[in-house]
């Protein structure tokens, strides 16, 4: 009854692409990031500080020049700066990678909001960039071609990813190091450095995606801007099966679901509050509930390496 | 195997680092931090009545921390203690809403369905991983947000947990008030008082290390978490293991919010939207601190929560409380 008329209103609604592609973008950014770290075997929590840094560095970088590029870029340095942080504690010191992340997100969720109540930087959604003929398609050609232009950094981030990572030697070292780090060590792979540098990656990337959240999007920084979107990204790493195409569906997937939050009520379906905001968090766990056990991770996925007998 | 006093010496070390961190960003925003030292030492000891606060937000911290080392030594990683708290302390306050019974055994239930609450949430994360293979770290994770809205609602509705006469306020989101001989009774000494919950934490930790360290449950919990083929072999059944840790540690998570409810140190014995305070997380961190050694989380626990109360003379410098706490657990990581 009314459910199937919902996702079928859902589903023939522009707006609600447009919604959906909105959330899943901040998601591909940090998802494409976090997918290369974790295929050199790091379970990267701390992504969300990334975000959140990246988002507060664009807010400053808008506030200070007006201009968006600068704002992006400052957020991929922050964002980058976080991962250094959690790089060299991790695969340099060999602390824990989850009591590092863990400890990251909350240092950083304090640095920004004290830092946000020190500067109070102003900054507003930028404008849009409509692709002239692609935006005219039925449906789908408003929510990916009609976005503010710093979502068209996708079309760029994600194939130069896979290129990064299918086709180049250092990503291949990558995979191998995620694969089996002992055999990539004795065939004269530094395991550490690449991990390290595939947080870095991650770092930058997940830094863009909160400068995008910020700049493309909410406008106007706030200590709760990512609200757990950093572990849904995280999770649709796994949901892809460590996959570019699979990572990138996921974060769609729940993209969308994010955005029922605000198209459902859009169409004048009443629901329950509470459900709708932890539905994403239900979807999530359910997804890996089903295909937790059907995809296979990288061989040394979230073990530290250490040289030596162990 | 490092030596005690290396141990001793590099928490020193990591202290003083971290204190050192914290001096600079206090002058770097311009305030003194010679200042900032006394209010924090005010707050958290000399003033009247601090130290039984100090205490007071240690417990939950403490029984969190308890429950995420049982958790960590079998390998699992569990992060949803904020959220396994607020189970736990729903659970609890629905107890306490409806058990029948006189003072004391309304306590004993209360305090049984706080844990009950917590390991039930925990055990879902722990079902999920060893059913599915669901890694257990993003199941806590996001369980967190889920148990927050699932108490959110159960507030919002008389049959579940809110008060229904909600008298102060105009729909305010509150939970019934315990009565006042279902209530944990506080001791008073020195002009300061803490509740009961405090020995409560006290023999909890004494047990549970007696239990790790010399008990054979202890031995399983440890040999699964060292090396699971080695179990295999001596037939210790990982799961069975890792579910019981599992439980166990959302348990002492509920466990903890119960006793928030109980002793009144927070909100008033009532259950209230966002009732944890956060405290689920610095556990998390007083246990990670603390290094799988039980019996290290009272100076940590006391540490973190002299900083707590300690922050709330603080207002006027405009310290973000969250810079001291998580220096100091990021140096000794």
């Amino acid at each position: 009854m009314g459910f199937f008329e919902a996702i079928w209103d859902v589903l023939s609604t522009e707006t609600a692409y447009t919604a959906a592609t909105r959330f899943a973008a901040v998601l591909v950014f940090a998802a494409v990031g976090e997918w290369v770290a974790e295929r050199s075997g790091t379970l990267n929590i701390s992504i969300e500080a990334m975000i959140l840094t990246g988002a507060f560095a664009g807010a400053m970088g808008y506030h200070w020049t007006e201009n968006a590029l600068v704002g992006i870029i400052m957020g991929m340095i922050a964002g980058l700066l976080v991962s250094l942080v959690q790089a060299q504690m991790s695969h340099r010191l060999t602390a824990d990678q989850f009591v590092v992340g863990l400890t990251l997100n909350i240092l950083f969720l304090g640095v920004t909001s004290f830092l946000y109540a020190e500067w109070k930087p102003s900054s507003k959604v930028v404008s849009k960039l409509e692709i002239p003929i692609l935006k005219e398609i039925p449906l789908i050609g408003d929510a990916l071609f009609g976005q503010p232009w710093p979502f068209l950094l996708l079309y760029l981030l994600v194939p130069f990813t896979w290129w990064l990572v299918y086709r180049t030697r250092w990503g291949l070292e990558v995979r191998a190091v995620g694969e089996n780090p002992q055999a990539a060590d004795v065939s004269g792979i530094d395991v550490n450095k690449r991990r390290r540098e595939s947080i870095y990656y991650a770092g930058l990337c997940s830094g863009m995606g909160g400068a995008y959240l910020l700049l493309g999007q909410v406008g106007r920084f706030d200590d709760g801007i990512v609200a757990g979107r950093g572990f849904i990204a995280l999770v649709a790493v796994i949901f892809g099966g460590w996959t570019l195409r699979g990572t990138i569906l996921g974060c769609l997937l729940f993209g969308s679901v994010l955005s029922f939050r605000l198209t459902l009520p859009g169409l004048g379906y009443q629901l329950n509050s509470e459900l709708m905001s932890s539905l994403p968090f239900l979807v999530t766990i359910i997804a890996m509930t089903a295909f937790a056990r059907r995809v296979r991770p990288p061989g040394s996925l979230a073990r530290p390496f250490v040289r030596g007998l162990k | 195997m490092r030596r005690r006093s290396e141990i001793v010496f590099l928490y020193a070390c990591s202290t003083f680092v971290a204190l050192l961190l914290s001096a600079i960003i206090v002058e770097a925003v311009g305030a003194n931090w010679a200042d900032v030292w006394n209010a924090l030492l005010d707050g958290s000891l000399r003033k009247p009545g601090r130290w039984g606060k100090t205490l007071g937000s240690a417990v939950p911290m403490a029984m969190v921390a308890v429950g995420t080392i049982i958790s960590t030594k079998v390998g699992l990683i569990n992060i949803g203690q904020e959220g396994q708290m607020l189970v736990g302390a729903a659970f609890a306050a629905y107890v306490g809403a409806h058990a029948p019974g006189s003072g004391p055994v309304v306590i004993c239930l209360i305090i049984i369905g706080g844990f009950v609450g917590g390991a039930f949430w925990s055990g879902l994360a722990g079902a999920l991983r060893y059913w599915r293979n669901v890694p257990e770290v993003l199941t806590t994770l996001l369980l967190v947000t889920v148990a927050a809205n699932l108490v959110g609602y159960g507030l919002k509705n008389t049959w579940l947990l809110l008060d229904p006469d909600a008298a102060f306020g105009n729909r305010a989101l509150v939970g019934r008030q315990l009565d006042p001989d279902s209530r944990l009774p506080r001791i008073e000494i020195f002009g300061n008082n803490f509740s009961l919950s405090v020995i409560l934490a006290l023999l909890i930790i004494i047990f549970t290390t007696w239990v790790l360290s010399q008990t054979i449950i202890g031995f399983k919990l440890n040999v699964v978490g060292e090396n699971r083929r080695v179990g295999q072999r001596f037939g210790i059944s990982e799961v069975k293991q890792g579910l019981t840790a599992m439980c166990a540690s959302g348990g002492f998570a509920g466990l903890a919010g119960a006793m928030m409810l109980a002793s009144g140190d927070f909100a008033k014995y009532r259950l209230v939207t966002g009732f944890t305070v956060n405290l689920g997380w610095t556990g998390l961190l007083v246990a990670l601190v603390a290094r799988e050694k039980v019996m290290a989380i009272i100076p940590v626990a006391l540490i973190f929560a002299g900083l707590r109360t300690g922050s709330s003379f603080l207002a006027a410098t405009g310290v973000e409380r969250r810079v001291t706490d998580v220096v100091q657990g990021k140096k000794s990581s």
